[in-house]
């Protein structure tokens, strides 16, 4: 009699534990409901849409047509640029942001926040009046030329040239790429430095074989966030690039605004496969693969 | 162990900002000594540790190690390694990996560094863990490779800072044993931080209490847990009765209103003391046969003993018995007399850093 209570006791205390789990998922199940809702909605929804329409034609029928547009001679030099100019202003953001993640790691005082701030602060205003603002200062009788002529250097063509692009890509994505990477670096235990310090490595082979493999994650995120929104992008070109250059953001921007649906979203497709290769090539380089520290 | 010099710590202090962590601090290891330095958090004992391993730069004072100033050597370049509180295992690594990774920097060729790995593995019982990842392990498993990581590098000193604190207590026990075979068959200097009186007890072959940035006590386990130099060390090191009494003559002591025989000299006479007696150390007979009576007042098991309070000459006495006296009863106390342990009054800047934290 006494064996059974003692074996039952422990027994009724797990199907407790059970019970209380299974309500807590529920729980969180229920909550994550506008936003399951909103993805069905927002994200999923239009995506099947995108696919749909370009693999079809206007009339329904399926068709690869949308897809080849690409080796359209325009649209596969305006593709070949936006993939040069997003990886080159990758490659600065990554070259601004690292050092200076890794400045603010060591520090660490009460200033850090404050510094943190100051990267994310132009984001409180809106990225196509900071956008248009560049072009007033590039223009041609833009402030910097009028600055530059003053000092007797000027007036040098800055506006609607690739440059004028990177430049805004740069500028609008660069604390994308900050705030990963600074998240990365603050969460290495300082003893694991010190631990390659006191097995013999000094400043350079600690940053080498520690410090950077261990803020990969962030690396990746960032270039991630940095790369993808610039290859797409056609608001940038638009306004700092003028007419003149040709970007496959501003390509399919125009299929839309002619009404090209199937195109549009033919090339749009085109383009996310580019960012998958893009992306896949990138985490390859992720030996770790922490999936949880990438976005 | 030999009584050579190893590592020389002269007047060395460091503050930060207005926290003074070490005030001129002198002390010196011995080749081959398992020293450990024991104190309350914020006593200063890690600080010792990561300026002796190199992390931190002393305010003033001076690192000698074998005869040479390291006080500005970068720890790359000391011939210490250490162990440090939670692993800090490089976790993009294997296991083999992060043990060669000093063999590598120090550019060692691959058979040196596979039989170094095999060999380390093997001191530290985990054979075959070559391709396994760090957070693959266990927490007393990690900690093995740590120690294994920093001893293929052949340091004529192993830094352990508080290496068992993340264990629980079996496995704590375990790896104490562990250590002690370690340094014997090392025979290399450990210099061991600990908040653990017990660890320290067990382990060490000399033991530095410290409080607030000062060295209270330098001596052996015995030393330090029989003959405290005062009540910080006293309460710091197991449990006891500290009260404070007064010397009327030679081996003569009057312990709240009552004369005890006691061992001590040289104290002079009525002079104000604290006795320290330690609460397995007091004997509890009946009434009539103790030197004081009381009665008890809170009864505890703890295992190997009772744990008793017995309210006697207005002073709460702890006892730790194996025999039974239930709460209520009157008792005699009877403590003999190399039992009661006589310190001085704290009078020096030293000792006024006694204040007991809690």
């Amino acid at each position: 009699m006494k064996d059974v209570t003692q074996v039952n006791k422990p027994a009724k205390r797990l199907n407790g534990e059970a019970g209380h789990h299974s309500l807590k998922i529920k729980k969180t199940t229920w909550l994550s409901m506008p936003y399951l809702l909103w993805m069905a909605g927002f994200i999923i929804l239009p995506l099947i849409l995108i696919v749909y329409y370009g693999i079809t034609t206007e009339d329904g029928a399926a068709t690869i047509k949308n897809l080849l547009l690409i080796s359209d001679p325009i649209n596969r030099r305006a593709l070949l640029l936006a993939l040069e100019l997003s990886l080159i202003s990758t490659i600065i953001c990554l070259l601004l942001a690292y050092p200076l993640a890794l400045i603010l790691n060591k520090i660490k005082m009460k200033s850090n926040s404050f510094i943190v701030m100051i990267i994310i602060l132009p984001m409180w205003m809106n990225f196509l009046l900071r956008t248009i603002a560049w072009q007033n200062i590039l223009e041609r009788t833009g402030v910097l030329n009028k600055l530059l002529s003053f000092l007797g250097i000027g007036p040098l063509n800055i506006i609607n040239t690739p440059g004028a692009i990177i430049l805004g890509m740069v500028y609008n994505f660069l604390p994308f790429m900050v705030l990963p990477i600074y998240n990365v670096l603050i969460k290495i235990d300082r003893d694991i430095i010190n631990a390659a310090r006191d097995l013999g490595a000094n400043s350079m082979q600690t940053f080498i074989k520690i410090i950077l493999p261990l803020s990969l994650p962030g690396i990746i995120s960032g270039i991630t966030m940095v790369f993808v929104p610039a290859l797409t992008t056609f608001v940038i070109s638009t306004i700092l690039g003028g007419s003149k250059i040709v970007l496959i953001g501003n390509v399919i921007e125009q299929q839309f605004r002619l009404g090209n649906r199937n195109e549009g979203s033919g090339l749009s497709l085109v383009l996310m496969i580019f960012i998958l290769i893009s992306m896949a090539i990138v985490s390859k380089y992720d030996k770790e693969s922490e999936g949880s520290s990438i976005w | 162990m030999t009584n050579n010099k190893l590592i020389n710590l002269m007047n060395i202090s460091k503050s930060y900002g207005d926290t003074v962590v070490l005030d001129e601090m002198n002390l010196y290891i011995r080749e081959n000594e398992f020293l450990t330095l024991l104190g309350p958090s914020g006593c200063g004992k890690t600080t010792t540790l990561r300026i002796i391993g190199g992390f931190e730069t002393p305010d003033k004072g001076q690192v000698i190690f074998e005869g040479k100033d390291i006080t500005k050597l970068p720890p790359n370049e000391r011939q210490v390694n250490t162990v440090f509180q939670k692993y800090a295992l490089f976790n993009h690594m294997t296991i083999a990996e992060n043990i060669a990774f000093g063999l590598k920097i120090k550019k060692k060729s691959k058979a040196y560094i596979n039989d170094k790995i095999k060999y380390a593995l093997k001191l530290v019982n985990l054979e075959g863990f070559e391709n396994r990842m760090p957070d693959s392990l266990s927490g007393g498993q990690q900690q093995r490779i740590a120690i294994a990581r920093a001893i293929v590098n052949e340091p004529k000193v192993l830094l352990l800072d508080e290496p068992l604190g993340a264990l629980d207590l079996k496995l704590r026990q375990d790896m104490q044993y562990e250590l002690i075979r370690l340094k014997n068959e090392l025979g290399i200097t450990f210099i061991y931080v600990t908040h653990d009186q017990e660890e320290a007890l067990t382990m060490s072959d000399t033991i530095v209490v410290m409080n607030q940035g000062y060295i209270q006590q330098i001596g052996t386990p015995e030393d330090i847990y029989n003959e405290p130099t005062n009540a910080f060390v006293a309460d710091f090191i197991g449990d006891s009765n500290i009260i404070p009494a007064t010397m009327v003559e030679d081996r003569l002591v009057n312990i709240l209103g009552t004369n005890f025989p006691c061992v001590d000299t040289g104290f002079g006479r009525n002079k104000p003391v604290d006795v320290v007696i330690r609460p397995e150390d007091i004997d509890l007979v009946k009434p009539e046969e103790g030197t004081i009576q009381g009665v008890v007042t809170s009864l505890l098991f703890k295992g190997v003993h009772y744990e008793m309070d017995v309210m006697a000459n207005g002073y709460e006495w702890l006892v730790h018995s194996t025999d039974l006296v239930p709460v209520g009863n009157a008792v005699g106390i009877k403590v003999d007399p190399f039992d009661i342990q006589i310190m001085n009054k704290p009078e020096s800047e030293d000792e006024e850093a006694v204040i007991i934290e809690e």
